[in-house]
């Protein structure tokens, strides 16, 4: 059976809001298969955002246990995890967090150089995954010169550069207007693919819609799930009804 | 009225058979929706009878062979139809989700997360189906308005299903509690 990229295992996770503990998940577990994309719905306070940091190695989990790529987090120290979460991870969030003193190339090349990577290599690797989502030609640009939809693409980018295998999207589509938002669905999707798996946090059915698999958070916990190899859903639109009743 | 109106501006084009009015209505929904050549031929008769379109060949042809052309009237009609929008149904709401969901509201035995879970779960997957539709023939761009409609219907169902367990959870008297057994109940 192939590895899982990511696998959360009996996962509880407990904060305080000053004297106040708030369970964010309750014993939750999820596997992504290579090539999946998986994406979390819930309202607000479910846990969705909690489930992603996690993921990403941002926090630890109070009890459970959390495996990336085959690697256990908790095993990992604190600057093991950074250096796997540069390796392993990428992010898009909802605001793109683009640095807007860097060009494209730069804001994708960064990740790579920060690991110590050549500084030549990092650009090489940064116009491959600038040209995996199409804009090639926008390597030089800055982050004011690039639509809300062309700044996505590059974060996307950011998050595919190097060999990694994991993409978690917090709201990707959030800032973006609806054929935009769409088009960088089309891109996610197409990248999680092979290797790579992705997990989509939104609050938008239709692009939940994407993924192959939808898993709904309430009160921390998962309550339900969808696949989309299920032929309850087929597309079938029956003959026009009879104008028969519409004649004058 | 959609294929009344679909035939009407298909004939504004040039006149055209039925034979061939059905397959290229099929086509411009992006053959989303299949039509029998019995709903053209009668669909023709009263749009002739109203005097909207005219037969284009010799008296005695049969139906295979006739062609039809669009009357002055016909014109009109179909510039009226574009111009004015499709009224909205804003007779009260008689889905039977919705009356569902107003009655698991209403009667406690009936748990009412549950009931809008399971619809929200296989709205979803519909969704996701019709999204692996769309992506099948996405340079068509007939088929992808169509299936859009679909989806922004399947989405703004699901969006209503979110809104009314958060109204549930703001009222202030919450869900009813669980009653007292059923009186026709005999265990």
């Amino acid at each position: 059976m192939t590895e899982p990229v990511l696998q959360l295992n009996a996962v509880t996770h407990i904060h305080r809001r000053g004297s106040v503990e708030v369970t964010a998940l309750r014993d939750v577990s999820l596997t992504v298969a290579p090539g999946e994309l998986v994406a979390v719905m819930g309202p607000s306070g479910s846990g969705k955002s909690t489930l992603l940091n996690l993921a990403g190695g941002l926090d630890r989990p109070t009890s459970g246990e959390i495996t990336v790529c085959g690697t256990a987090l908790k095993s990992l120290s604190v600057s093991a995890l950074a250096r796997m979460r540069r390796r392993n991870i990428g992010y898009v969030f909802q605001d793109f967090n683009l640095l807007s003193g860097l060009t494209a190339a730069e804001n994708v090349s960064l990740p790579r150089e920060l690991d110590g990577d050549g500084a030549h290599q990092a650009h090489v690797d940064a116009e491959a995954a600038l040209a995996l989502v199409g804009l090639a030609d926008a390597a030089d640009r800055y982050p004011d010169a690039l639509s809300g939809g062309e700044q996505q693409r590059v974060a996307i980018a950011r998050a595919l550069v190097g060999q990694r295998r994991l993409i978690l999207a917090d709201e990707p589509t959030g800032a973006l207007d609806s054929a935009t938002g769409e088009a960088v669905l089309t891109l996610l999707r197409e990248r999680c693919q092979g290797e790579v798996a992705g997990v989509l946090v939104t609050h938008e059915p239709r692009y939940a819609a994407w993924a192959d698999r939808v898993i709904f958070l309430r009160d921390g916990q998962v309550v339900d799930h969808t696949d989309t190899d299920r032929t309850d859903a087929l597309l079938t639109v029956g003959p026009w009804p009879d104008d028969a009743d519409m004649g004058a | 009225m959609s294929v009344r109106y679909g035939l009407l501006a298909l004939l504004s084009q040039a006149p055209k058979y039925g034979y061939q009015l059905k397959s290229e209505f099929e086509q411009s929904t992006g053959a989303t929706w299949t039509l029998n050549i019995g709903q053209v031929y009668s669909t023709l008769q009263r749009l002739e009878r109203d005097g909207l379109v005219a037969e284009n060949s010799p008296a005695g042809t049969d139906d295979d062979h006739r062609s039809y052309q669009l009357t002055e009237a016909g014109h009109t009609d179909l510039v009226a139809w574009f111009a004015a929008p499709v009224p909205r149904d804003v007779s009260p709401p008689r889905s039977e989700l919705t009356i569902k969901v107003v009655l698991a509201l209403l009667l406690p035995n009936v748990d009412f997360h549950t009931v809008i879970q399971t619809q929200r779960a296989a709205t979803m997957r519909g969704l996701q189906a019709l999204t692996k539709a769309k992506l099948e023939r996405a340079g068509d761009l007939a088929w992808r308005v169509v299936v859009d409609s679909l989806i922004f219907n399947a989405q703004s169902e699901i969006q209503w299903l979110d809104h009314c367990e958060a109204l549930v959870a703001l009222a202030p008297t919450g869900l009813p509690s669980a009653g007292p057994p059923k009186e026709d109940h005999d265990d």
